[in-house]
């Protein structure tokens, strides 16, 4: 009974926590107050009289305490999206283990369900996150993997879990039907996340998210435990707000982003007229000195050049010389929602200098030069201007209208979408080749 | 009395609303610490994993429940930590 209260108020506390993430000068409090409900529901958790074994379960939460936080503590802040994608699979696969260790010989037909469905959500999720980490770490290729019958393949699996899942609930006793339907998921997770391109990674990472928490509520059914079900309702609510937020930022529906294969063997219409115009670092200097109003716009080229730092350096100088330094931040810059503010707060760019698309988009007529460091396809203007373009519609920040745009790029390969950019031909652009932490160190070192 | 599943259902329906109300206010420069702390939220399996793994048995289900266990309390403290890391970054402009 005490436990049952303890959980409830764990529940407030988790709740309270993510009220407190409604602004960033309350959302580490907001942490900690979840944190703090974490741990009294685990404390109560092992204060049960059911559970009388404990060295076990020590062992197993000091192993977990140890890995956790040394990932904690160790992984780079440009690695996030890795992390959180495996995070996401360990949820997964946790909530599997315990519907599998929940599975009882005289379970009833509607915990079975409850079983089958934690078994099945908590494998979709482990193996599609581990496929989305290996994307996002490039440890396998990043682009989507599309094959003829794929929808084929795909509704044959669906079919084969609920088929395997009926005959589990209808024989239990049998664990021939438990690995086939435990086999299917895994093997669906997988399916599900390669046909899935680099550039969809935030949706693909906010719905696996999502997925996770709803994998934690199907094993709190499987259990008959009410704090994993409130628990695990805010996270697969948060995921699915997040996943809604960034198909909408690039204009499509989930479904197309999760059937389509975007970017791969689409025809390319979108016509470029213009020729690429270089320019130097000295010469980007002179045009940046005299410059009154800066616009600075990261995307994920950001990211790998670990260029965040330099940046910072860029813009204090820029500030010093009496200039205005604003950061255009869209929605679906980086690999994951918030890729990039996390990024420049670790370079203490202060929050408030982040402007989001809607905001800066109407002050840029007045910017004098935009910096573009690594983005692409979230400044292409054919998105506006071009109907046949694979991107139109989606909402871009418009850097082309700015008086001059720097585009800091390595090559003239087009972005993660394959789509070529007509920013790069308009007559206010400049391309300033090379690595972004080096250009930008190259400019750094002609303000000192 | 009223069956425990249609009550789960309750608790689960009622906390999907509130969790929509509470995460769109989340402002977009919080959304990765926002996903952390979410891991971290998805690791209270911990709890489901504990009252498993600690029923005195030493059969393959206990053993599972064990795993389960490492695995949730990898998400729980190292979600946290990694969110409580990312948040004490954000800072306000000075002056």
């Amino acid at each position: 009974m005490l436990i049952q209260y303890t959980y409830v108020v764990s529940a407030v506390l988790f709740i309270y926590g993510l009220k407190e993430l409604s602004s960033p000068a309350t959302a580490r409090r907001g942490n900690m107050i979840s944190s703090v409900g974490m741990l009294l529901a685990v404390v109560a958790a092992l204060l049960d009289r059911a559970v009388v074994d404990f060295q076990w379960i020590v062992l197993g939460i000091v192993i977990g305490a140890v890995i956790g936080g040394a990932a904690a503590r160790l992984v780079q802040m440009t690695a996030m999206p890795e992390m959180v994608a495996l995070f996401n699979g360990f949820g997964g696969l946790a909530s599997l283990l315990i519907g599998w260790a929940a599975l009882s010989a005289d379970a009833e037909t509607l915990t079975l369900i409850t079983i089958v469905l934690s078994i099945l959500i908590g494998g979709v999720t482990f193996t599609g996150s581990m496929v989305a980490y290996g994307k996002l770490s490039e440890r396998i290729g990043s682009g989507a993997t599309l094959f003829s019958g794929q929808q084929v393949v795909n509704s044959i699996i669906v079919l084969g879990i609920l088929g395997s899942a009926v005959m589990f609930c209808t024989e239990p006793s049998s664990s021939m039907w438990l690995f086939i339907i435990i086999g299917l998921s895994l093997l669906f997770g997988v399916m599900a996340v390669i046909p899935i391109g680099g550039a969809d990674m935030p949706v693909v990472i906010s719905l696996l998210n999502s997925y996770s928490g709803l994998a934690a509520c199907a094993a709190g059914f499987a259990v008959n435990n009410n704090i994993l079900i409130v628990a695990g309702a805010l996270v697969g609510a948060s995921g699915i707000i997040l996943t809604q937020i960034m198909c909408k930022a690039m204009n499509r529906s989930l479904a197309n982003v999760l059937f389509s294969g975007f970017g791969s063997g689409k025809v390319e219409t979108t016509k470029v007229e213009g020729e690429i115009k270089p320019i130097s670092v000295e010469d980007a200097y002179y045009i940046l000195e005299a410059a009154s109003t800066v616009a600075i716009i990261p995307g994920y080229g950001m990211a790998v050049a670990q260029a965040q730092h330099v940046v910072k350096e860029l813009a204090e100088l820029l500030e010093k010389k009496g200039a205005e330094v604003s950061f255009g931040i869209h929605p679906v810059a980086g690999r994951m929602p918030g890729h990039m503010n996390v990024l420049l707060a670790e370079a203490d760019v202060p929050y408030d200098q982040l402007l989001e698309m809607d905001e800066i988009n109407p002050r840029m007529e007045n910017v004098d030069v935009a910096i573009v460091i690594g983005a692409n396809d979230v400044v292409n203007p054919a998105a506006r201007e071009n109907e046949s373009s694979p991107i139109y519609g989606m909402p871009v920040i418009n850097v082309d209208k700015a008086r001059t745009v720097f585009v800091l790029k390595r090559s003239m390969a087009s972005g993660f979408a394959g789509i070529e950019n007509p920013l790069f031909y308009k007559d206010n652009t400049r391309m300033l080749f090379g690595d972004a932490k080096q250009s930008i160190g190259g400019l750094v070192k002609e303000f000192g | 009395m009223v069956p425990t599943e249609v009550f789960l259902t309750f608790i689960l329906v009622l906390s999907i609303f509130l969790g929509f109300e509470l995460i769109n206010k989340v402002p977009s420069t919080l959304h990765t610490p926002l996903m952390s702390g979410a891991n971290a939220i998805s690791g209270i399996c911990l709890v489901g994993a504990i009252s498993l793994a600690g029923t005195g048995q030493h059969d393959l289900h206990h053993w599972l429940a064990v795993a389960a266990v490492a695995l949730a309390t990898i998400n729980v403290v190292g979600g946290y930590l990694v969110t409580d890391r990312m948040l004490a970054m954000f800072k306000k402009k000075r002056g």
